[in-house]
């Protein structure tokens, strides 16, 4: 057994995390960041965390993945990070050239109190940052949230540092896609294409951190929100906000700044969220639902119906994101699947209140529990107390599908043992099929590899 | 590698590099790529502070303490104290593998989980002291571990909770278990290898020497900065068997508490990764007389001749007959197998950025491949791992290395004995044998290769863009970012998921893989038709224009 000291007897724990379902701020920040264009993320603080924020994305995306570090030695965390940010901004201009720096703290420069906007300010009144560029910024500690709380600050930055008001509004929705793959992206901006609806969306990661090989490598890929539209943002008719942890505070800044308007929907994970999405597009960009929707819906259901036989009743233990994990759990609720245990180490009162009530008519008992020691050890020792048929999460899942034989989904971040969250994306009808195949396949997988010789069945 | 054929004069290469640097970076830059030159002693400037916003490859202290010397361990529960990420990002992503045997007591393996205090606000404001001591309770009270380690992340050592005092408490009230901590905050030192030292104090202080009893073995030998990666020190247990040789302590791949605790009573330590853990054969041998060898188990002749430096140490006919038996017995093999793949690898083109060992062992592979190594450094290694420990006396200490501890360490009033005589092992240097010593990097490299220590993104781009490399070895943050100039990376730090590439069978296992990856057909695809043609091929230019 691979995690054989795990006990069946749950032992509360007040003070110790084993196997967390969550990982630090400024990863999110990074991955934010990478969703403009042109833009090199800067990690401030000493170089392990950069060194490991950016394996991790590499791990995940298989692609190159760009940071700046300010280096700290014990020096600089005696004495404050001014002297090294201020050095670094001008290196990473001088020699990389990119259109602009994001940078986000960690915990370190946060425990010795580096004050960002004085130091970017410096750097600016010191000619450190040339002419036409930018350097945005947003605070990260690690020690506040979770991996998502720092991509929502950073989204929140780069609206501070790079969206505008020129007081002439413009006909555009704007939609702010939460921590999705840059395969979703690129779904989010066809369905809005589709629609015919003008959208303006960041952060984009599509063609950032999924670029084509082509024997020529591009510090700075094609892809990512352009400077020049983000700043148009202030002039938007609205903002969609998908997932209230990623996505909602970015939008109230817009909001209170522009007094642009805003509504926050879920990540159009399944079946209802997308059809809330379509709905709330249309709506906010006064433009019909395309024909095409209806069979593009219609197929996502045509498979549920063809095939709710396997699903009726299937049991499911999920760990993630809140913003993934709440659309999750209702499209499963809508297959008639049973979540049955859900944790999230990314702590919000919210996400138990929200699960309790999704679950409340279909499946009342459910194990949910987010935050503070809501880790993976967690999850495996309710599924050893009561089993399930399905696991879905990040990776590390697959320690515990091994021991437990558990058909498994590989589903949120990081993803570093398959391909596909990439290409393949898992929002809107078309996502909602691919995710339904994905459960299908390891559910029936199970079915073929253990039926009784005499019981296995050709046609599924 | 012929020796009379030189390599291309890199000079211009360098000039080029550097004029992008504003004067200062260039001045300090400069100092670190050297153009080798093997009748001069040249010095590598290393183990300096990386310059802000360069983009490294560099990690930190705690990577290095927690991440590569104790984290192959099975048997002790490593508890990061600090916000989640630090313990999360080290969390199974360096593959050491370990062979916990069945489940029981003595099947303890806690590597596949993760664990931390996971600081919150209120812990950096009020101190997070009292929540390490519950963590540590708690883990104790669930797995009942004979060990658990503490390590200190950045912002511990700011707010300045005592680690070592709780640890110290803590293993008095638990009674059973070793307790102890490591100040490894990543700001420490200017890289991992900080992290190495602090790791080998405190397993040396803590550990080592806490079980005397007597290994069973005749040829009784540690295995040091060997870390099972990929399974490298499997691979090296079953050659060390089939001789005869009886390993007391691999530091640290595959090992246990018990190991270390046993691994003053072996009669040598043989060292292959000297950067992370020299330290550790110093003061075994200053407090129990235990000389050390540097050796190499990287590649096939290297193996054999590691296995020949044991056999010529203890100087006993039977153990030194078995060990060529066994040489004779795989060597072939292995040679047969690069004389296959040499087909496909001859006079290509190698460049090696990792790690503080593996760019100078992996030459030996490319060499049995008959590829040739023209740029090579190390992400964290020190002068004495480029020009030899004989420059280790003028080493300057800077601010960021004298506040690394050094122990002071005594012969032990009971236990020290010599193992082998000053003659002896003057004997065994003149021999060429590496006692007490490391060569370094350079000497075996070509003159006019490029050496450069913590190479930045840009000497990267420039150095693939000059040498055209065929394959390039570095880590996963280069991996793709040379790939998608469409030339082959080769993971040194986790194998690409591979390996062993240790050893005789490991050296077999490398050849394929590299010559998998210079023959795999897509990098011949990489342009669209249309495009790859258009430019370079005028018959077809002209036809579009007919
Ligand atoms: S110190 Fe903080 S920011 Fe850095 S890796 Fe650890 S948790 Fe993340
Ligand atoms: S916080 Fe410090 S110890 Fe943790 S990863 Fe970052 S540099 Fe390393």
């Amino acid at each position: 057994m691979l995690l054989r000291h795990t006990p069946k007897e749950i032992k509360e724990r007040k003070a110790l995390t084993i196997n967390p379902a969550k990982t630090c701020q400024p990863v999110g920040a990074m991955y934010a960041a990478l969703g403009v264009h042109g833009c090199l993320p800067h990690s401030h603080g000493s170089q392990g965390c950069c060194s490991y924020h950016r394996s991790v994305l590499t791990r995940h995306y298989k692609d190159p993945i760009m940071a700046g570090t300010s280096s700290f030695t014990e020096g600089s965390s005696v004495f404050g990070g001014q002297a090294n940010l201020m050095q670094a901004i001008s290196n990473m201009f001088t020699i990389y050239n990119p259109d602009l720096i994001a940078i986000h703290s960690t915990c370190l420069s946060e425990t010795i109190g580096d004050d960002l906007n004085q130091i970017v300010d410096k750097a600016t009144t010191d000619g450190k940052v040339p002419e036409g560029k930018n350097v945005i910024f947003c605070n990260t500690p690690s020690y506040v949230g979770s991996h998502v709380t720092g991509f929502s600050n950073m989204c929140a930055g780069i609206v501070k540092g790079l969206a505008k008001h020129t007081g002439v509004a413009k006909d555009q929705v704007n939609i702010m896609p939460g921590w999705v793959e840059p395969s979703d992206m690129r779904e989010i901006k066809r369905i809005a294409a589709e629609m015919l609806a003008k959208i303006v969306m960041y952060p984009d990661t599509s063609d950032v951190v999924d670029t084509p090989q082509t024997g020529e490598f591009k510090m700075y890929p094609d892809g990512g929100a352009t400077v020049e539209d983000i700043a148009s943002s202030g002039d938007s008719i609205k903002t969609l906000a998908l997932g209230s942890w990623a996505s909602e505070d970015a939008a109230k800044l817009l909001d209170s700044k522009f007094k642009v308007p805003y509504e926050v929907l879920d990540i159009p994970v399944g079946l209802s969220a997308t059809d809330r999405f379509v709905e709330a597009l249309s709506n906010a960009a006064k433009v019909p639902v395309p024909a095409s929707f209806v069979a593009e819906r219609g197929r996502l259901v045509d498979v549920v119906s063809d095939m709710s036989q396997y699903l009726y009743g299937k049991k499911v233990a999920l760990f993630g994101d809140p913003d993934q994990l709440i659309p999750l759990t209702e499209f499963l609720l809508d297959l008639d699947m049973v979540p049955t245990h859900i944790v999230s180490g990314t702590p919000g009162k919210k996400f138990t209140e929200k699960i309790k009530e999704l679950c409340a008519e279909k499946a009342p008992n459910v194990n949910v529990m987010n935050g503070k020691q809501a880790d993976i050890f967690q999850l495996h020792q309710w599924i050893k107390n009561e089993p399930v048929d399905l696991l879905m999460g990040n990776t590390y899942g697959k320690y515990i599908a091994r021991d437990e034989e558990l058909p498994f989904v590989r589903y949120g971040f990081p993803i570093i043992d398959r391909i596909g969250h990439s290409y393949f994306p898992t929002v809107g009808y078309t996502g909602g099929i691919r995710l339904l195949e994905q459960i299908l396949g390891a559910l029936m997988d199970k079915i073929d590899a253990s039926a009784d010789e005499t019981k296995v069945e050709l046609v599924m | 590698m012929s020796e009379d054929k030189k390599l291309p004069d890199p000079s211009a290469l360098k000039e080029e590099i550097l004029a992008k640097y504003p004067p200062k970076i260039a001045r300090k830059r400069a100092k670190s790529m050297v153009i080798n030159d093997s009748k001069l002693d040249q010095e590598v400037q290393s183990n300096v502070r990386t310059i802000p916003g360069i983009i490294t490859q560099r990690g930190c202290t705690y990577a290095g303490c927690k991440g590569v010397v104790l984290g192959p361990t099975r048997d002790i529960i490593n508890l990061v104290h600090g916000p989640i990420g630090c313990s999360f990002y080290a969390w199974l992503t360096r593959r050491n593998q370990t062979d916990p045997g069945p489940e029981g007591p003595d099947g303890e393996n806690f590597i596949n989980y993760c664990f931390s205090t996971d600081m919150q606000d209120e812990n950096i404001v009020f101190g997070g002291e009292k929540k390490l001591k519950q963590a540590i309770q708690e883990a104790y009270d669930i797995f009942k571990p004979k060990a658990i380690g503490v390590f200190s992340t950045c912002p511990v050592g700011l707010i300045g909770d005592d680690v070592h005092a709780v640890s110290r408490e803590m293993k008095e009230k638990l009674g059973d278990c070793n307790v102890f901590g490591f100040s490894c905050e990543g700001y420490k030192g200017v890289s991992q290898s900080a992290g190495h030292h602090i790791a080998n104090n405190q397993l040396f202080r803590h550990v080592v020497g806490n079980d005397d009893t007597k290994p069973e073995g005749q040829f009784n030998i540690n295995l040091l900065g060997e870390y099972n990666i990929g399974g490298d020190g499997f691979e090296i247990d079953r050659i060390f068997q089939a001789c005869g040789i009886n390993v007391v302590c691999t530091f640290s791949g595959n090992s246990t508490m018990g190991a270390f605790e046993r691994s003053h009573t072996a009669d040598l330590n043989l060292v292959m990764c000297h950067r992370s853990i020299n330290y550790m054969a110093e003061m075994l041998e200053t407090k129990f007389g235990i000389p050390w060898m540097k050796v190499n188990f990287i590649g096939g002749e290297s193996t054999a001749k590691a296995l020949r430096k044991i056999g010529e140490y203890y100087e006993d006919e039977a153990l030194i007959a078995k060990i060529e038996e066994v040489i004779a017995e795989e060597l072939p093999k292995v040679e047969a197998r690069a004389a296959e793949a040499r087909k496909r690898t001859e006079g290509k083109l190698a460049m090696l950025f990792v790690g503080g060992s593996r760019a100078h062992h992996y030459q030996e592979l490319f060499k049995e491949l008959g590829m040739e190594t023209v740029s090579a450094g190390y992400e964290f290694g020190h002068r004495d791992d480029y020009e030899g420990r004989k420059v280790l006396p003028t080493i300057k200490v800077d601010a960021d290395s004298r506040n690394i501890e050094e122990l002071k360490v005594e012969p032990d009033t009971e236990r020290f004995n010599p193992r082998a005589s000053e003659i002896k092992l003057e004997t065994l240097q003149e021999k060429g044998m590496e006692v007490s010593d490391y060569k370094g990097m350079n000497t075996d490299m070509a003159d006019n290769a490029l050496i450069v220590d913590d190479i930045t993104h840009w000497e990267t781009e420039k150095l693939v863009d000059f040498y055209k490399p065929d394959i390039f070895c570095a880590g996963i943050k280069e991996k793709y970012v040379v790939q998608k100039s469409g030339i082959p990376l080769k993971q040194l730090h986790s194998y690409d998921y591979g390996g062993p590439y240790a050893g005789f069978e490991g050296a077999i296992n490398f050849y394929t893989d590299i010559e998998t990856m210079l023959s795999t057909t897509i990098w011949k695809k990489l342009k669209a038709p249309w495009l790859a043609k258009t430019d370079t091929d005028p018959c077809i230019c002209a036809e579009y224009v007919a």
